[in-house]
């Protein structure tokens, strides 16, 4: 099922200025020492120098994290510079940053490397909200940074926004929806705030301090999704937004992260990063130290590793195409879902579509649920 | 030549027997100071927890009497609880005499007087015996009137003790031997051995334990069951001297056990009669009287997979519990399972407790029902305690339900409060005494049913735990009985199905519905819950639909995690139960059906 299409490269950046309390993406506080940022580019270029033997030409590099931003811009240029010599072209060149970092030379400096995407991680246009995420700047912040970056003239640029803040009134999340979409952005990622076990949030979700509500979490969802598709973009993918271009059925997706919904292989470096070449999917240790101790030794970052049969492939193929709005294949679904699939159409969470099973938004919003009940054995 | 004497010690609950045991014990020197503990004989876990005997248990002592002649005294210490009352039955067939123990504060109850006409039907000696003189509340003097009046025995044959403090114990050790007669010399006749209890040993397979009514038994002797003929070869007997200990012979008037190999559970029969192979008894003794269960309820395993181990169980267990019946039974919803039949609703805990605990088995057990009769338009009449086999209303002439006569003592502050929960369990007749200052006795009719699904629990409560009560079977009352189903997405649940009255159908109706709606997780798709009877719904309740049901990220780290989960919930759905397209969770069973009572 894996597709013929090109691979992509995903470089974990595992470094943030600090810990932003309801994280739990691998990254290390640098905390204003920036002892450790050389160490891990010579693990990364060493672990390329291994892992990458073998692999056709990436059409995407996504550099993510963390907070890749926190490096200088000679140092995301080297990073780049890594693999240059085995992108395809065009490749698509994503670099995430925080709005705290953007400044006039870092983005020219991008622009110079090759980069032809950002990912900004704006997160609210809210003062208060942002200041209760833990985050280190603010709303002006973020639209001077996305102004420079219009200067700067990057074709594609996503913003990242978080919903579903406890108590959050959906009034509130519209206003920051609208104010994304006032300044015109390629993509936006809309995530619904997630309580991760072992973050700080967490901690306090588990004292009873703050409260989730999921109905008024799938509220915001809904009216999330109408109001960016009658602004014009796509709802894609569960999180995921495009804004529609000129030609019909055209859009500005994010060309690497689908390659994760199609499970197109993905070569991943750096700790904590994840690999699928079509057959097995292995994952980097998840620690900085670990990782390089790793390489040294072994050549190998490798923590583990699991080889993907048909049954597996054929879960892993449904768990994601249902997050999409392209769907899954009938043809993998199986004919024995037949029943199933019935159900979900009738209570109007899908639609068939060319041979496909296509989600529809209240689809979206139960995608983990429709994947359980197609990715059972049909009840007897 | 040492003498032997066979008596049982019966009474009431909690009337002494265990203690009293424990200081003949502790003056036969069986136990050292540092071992022994209080109920001695009381050795199962529930039992310790309980403080009550729910099994008999039989101990020789050694004595010696003035005189200077030796005795074997074969002790059977026995449970007072009513629902065990065929524990003592079966103690008694191998006794001469019995120790009638008395508490003197509380004098003759209902048990006493049912252990009084079983011992006289076994034509036992009887030896009264009043406990409890220590207590300041003791009324040696009324109980005395008690004996003469109630129980037809002598007053001035009885013995006093504190089998507390250790007084009169002496008394009682000579009551024995000169009043209880020594057992029958029989020892040339052929060996006819009754069978009247045992237990599975994983080791040695199943222990025997007998008394031998006519002949002699030794180890390398080959015996055979009368029931079906089955042949061992005795590998071992002996006495019970708190542990096994093993002799080389026992003759006629013995009580011991037997180890002969025996693996198949199912040769051993309590009740049952073995004699030699060779030169055989002409006809096996008299058996036990065949019990009567009145409490029913199915058991199945919490995980269907499970069903031949609980089946082993079952078998294993019954031989230690010979007042149990079971047959199989089968649940669209829980599989294969057994209908079972209880003396009573301790009987029914204890033995729920006892499967799980000593046989290991996790279990779900149905709501517990009585036996009821109907009268049929063609005259038929049929008893039903399985709702499955409830007969079609059409064709029902008459029902009728089982009714108790109860006797409950509380503290005359809390009258006010019993006499509505009985009234409120359907209870008639009632009538009142007060048998001492402050104390006062209340009687009722009530329908059994009642009292089983949550009388005693109720009353603990509302006298603060001040409540007794005790009850008889008198017979059966015409009663307007339904079947009440229980519906999951318009789909009968056959688990959850109860008879019941109907003016009780509602309630216990909502109550279900409600317990499921807190089991039943939230699925992809909104559940309806209903209990109906006939077509006719009494009860709904919903259980809405998930809004949501997603996680916001899904990356390159996260595609195993998700399939992972969807592996996960493929293998946990082997234990789920289909019902309506609806995914029970067998945890939605056992708590609907154990928390019943509160
Ligand atoms: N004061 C006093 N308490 C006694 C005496 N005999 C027994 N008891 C107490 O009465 C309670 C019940 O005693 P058990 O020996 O367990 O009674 P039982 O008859 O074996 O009870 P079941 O086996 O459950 O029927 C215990 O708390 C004993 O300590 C006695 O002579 N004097
Ligand atoms: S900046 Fe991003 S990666 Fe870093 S801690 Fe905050 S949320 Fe996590
Ligand atoms: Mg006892």
């Amino acid at each position: 099922m894996a597709s013929r299409e090109r691979p992509g490269l995903y470089i974990h950046v595992p470094f943030c200025e600090r810990k932003c309390p309801y994280c739990d993406f691998y990254s290390v506080p640098l905390a204003g020492s920036r002892a450790g940022i050389g160490g891990y580019l010579e693990s990364v270029a060493c672990e390329w120098r291994q892992a990458a033997s073998g692999w056709p030409a990436f059409d995407t590099l996504y550099i993510g994290g963390g907070t890749p931003s926190v490096l200088d811009p000679e140092q995301i240029a080297s990073l780049l510079d890594t693999a240059r010599a085995s992108l395809a072209q065009p490749a698509e060149i994503t670099v995430e940053l925080n709005p705290a970092d953007v400044r006039a030379a870092l983005l020219a400096a991008l622009r110079a490397a090759g980069v032809n995407r950002l990912s900004l991680g704006v997160q609210s246009f809210a003062d208060d909200e942002l200041a209760w995420l833990g985050r280190r700047h603010d709303s002006a912040a973020a639209v001077r940074a996305i102004a420079l970056i219009r200067e700067a003239d990057f074709g594609s640029l996503g913003l990242d926004l978080i919903y579903a803040l406890p108590g959050q009134d959906p009034s509130r999340w519209r206003r920051n929806l609208q104010r994304a979409v006032a300044l015109a952005p390629e993509h936006l990622s809309c995530y619904a705030l997630t309580v991760a076990p072992g973050t700080p949030l967490w901690r306090r979700a588990a004292r009873g301090e703050i409260v989730t509500d999921e109905d008024a979490s799938a509220a915001l969802f809904l009216d999330g999704s109408r109001l960016l598709c009658d602004a014009g973009y796509e709802h894609y993918e569960v999180s995921n937004f495009a804004r529609l271009a000129g030609d019909p059925g055209a859009s500005l997706r994010s060309r690497h992260n689908q390659k994760y919904w199609s499970r197109t292989p993905t070569l991943g470096l750096g700790p904590a990063a994840h690999s699928f070449d079509g057959e097995r999917r292995w994952w980097n240790a998840r620690d900085l130290d670990g990782y390089a101790a790793a390489l040294a030794e072994r050549g190998d970052a490798r923590a583990g590793e699991e080889r993907i049969d048909a049954a597996m492939a054929r879960l892993e193929a449904i768990a994601l195409g249902v997050r999409t709005a392209d769907g899954v294949a009938l043809a993998v679904v199986g004919d024995e879902q037949r029943c199933n699939v019935d159900r979900i159409c009738d209570a109007g969470w899908a639609t068939r579509r060319e041979g496909a099973l296509c989600p529809t938004r209240e689809g979206l919003l139960r995608a983990d649920g429709i994947a359980r009940l197609l990715g059972s054995d049909p009840d007897t | 030549m040492r003498q032997t004497r066979n008596f049982s010690i019966v009474a009431h609950i909690d009337h002494g027997k265990s203690t009293l045991a424990d200081r003949l014990i502790q003056k036969a020197g069986l136990i050292s100071e540092r071992d022994f503990h209080d109920q001695l004989l009381d050795d199962m876990d529930i039992e310790r927890e309980r403080g009550i005997t729910i099994k008999s248990n039989t101990v020789t002592l050694p004595y010696r009497d003035e005189a200077g002649q030796d005795y074997d005294l074969n002790l059977i210490d026995t449970p007072g609880h009513v629902d065990f009352t065929y524990e003592v039955s079966r103690a008694l067939a191998a006794c001469e005499g019995v120790l009638l123990l008395i508490d003197a504060t509380q004098g003759v109850e209902a048990q006493t007087l049912a252990h009084l006409y079983s011992a006289l039907e076994h034509d036992l000696t009887i030896v009264p015996v009043i406990n409890k003189i220590d207590l300041k509340a003791a009324d040696v003097e009324r109980v005395k009137e008690q004996i003469g009046s109630d129980l037809g025995l002598d007053p001035d044959e009885a013995v006093l003790i504190s089998a507390k403090t250790g007084q009169g114990v002496e008394e009682i050790l000579k009551a024995i031997v000169e009043r209880i007669p020594a057992p029958a010399q029989r020892s040339a006749e052929p060996l006819a051995c009754l069978v009247f209890d045992a237990y599975y040993d994983s080791f040695r397979g199943t222990v025997v334990s007998f008394r031998i009514v006519s002949g002699r038994l030794e180890p390398g002797d080959v015996i055979r069951f009368f029931s079906n003929g089955a042949t061992h070869t005795v590998e071992e007997i002996g006495r019970f001297s708190l542990k096994h200990k093993p002799t080389r012979a026992m003759q006629a008037g013995d009580v011991g056990y037997l180890i002969a190999g025996i693996k198949t559970v199912s040769d051993v029969l309590i009740g049952d009669t073995f004699t030699h192979k060779h030169c055989p008894a002409e006809k096996p003794l008299p058996g036990f009287k065949e019990v009567k269960p009145v409490v029913f309820s199915s058991i199945y395993p919490i995980s269907s997979d499970d069903y031949p181990a609980l089946s082993d169980a079952m078998e294993k267990y019954k031989l230690n519990d010979a007042a149990l019946t079971y047959q199989k039974d089968t649940s669209i919803a829980l599989g294969q399972g057994f209908r079972c039949g209880f003396l009573g609703l301790l009987h029914l805990e204890v033995a729920q407790e006892r499967l799980e605990r000593e046989y290991g088995q996790s279990i779900i057990m149905t709501m517990p029902s009585v036996r009821y009769r109907f009268v049929l338009s063609n005259g038929q009449a049929v008893e039903v305690d399985n709702p499955a086999h409830f007969p079609d209303p059409v064709q029902v002439r008459v029902s009728e339900e089982p009714f108790i006569l109860t006797s409950i003592m509380i503290p005359d502050r809390y009258m006010g409060a019993v006499m509505q929960l009985c009234l409120d369990c359907r209870g008639v007749n009632s009538s009142f005494s007060y048998p001492a200052p402050g104390r006062m006795e209340i009687h009722f009719d009530l329908p059994l049913a009642e009292v089983i699904f949550d009388f005693y629990d109720k009353l603990k409560s509302i006298t603060q735990g001040y409540g007794s009560f005790d009850y008889e079977l008198i017979g059966y009352r015409p009663s307007d009985l339904v079947k009440l189903d229980i519906l999951v997405n318009s789909e009968p649940v056959d688990a959850l199905a109860t008879m019941i009255h109907r003016d009780r159908a509602r309630t216990r109706a909502l109550q279900i519905c409600k317990r499921l709606k807190d089991e039943i997780p939230r699925q992809m798709f909104k559940i309806a819950i209903q209990g109906a009877i006939g077509s006719t719904i009494i009860a709904r309740t919903n259980i809405s639909a998930f809004r949501k049901d997603v996680t916001a990220k899904c990356y390159g780290g996260d595609v195993s995690r998700k399939r992972k989960l969807l592996e996960k919930q493929k293998r946990g759905k082997k234990r789920m139960k289909m019902v309506g397209q609806v995914q029970i969770p067998q945890s939605a069973f056992v708590s609907v059906l154990r928390t019943q009572k509160d």
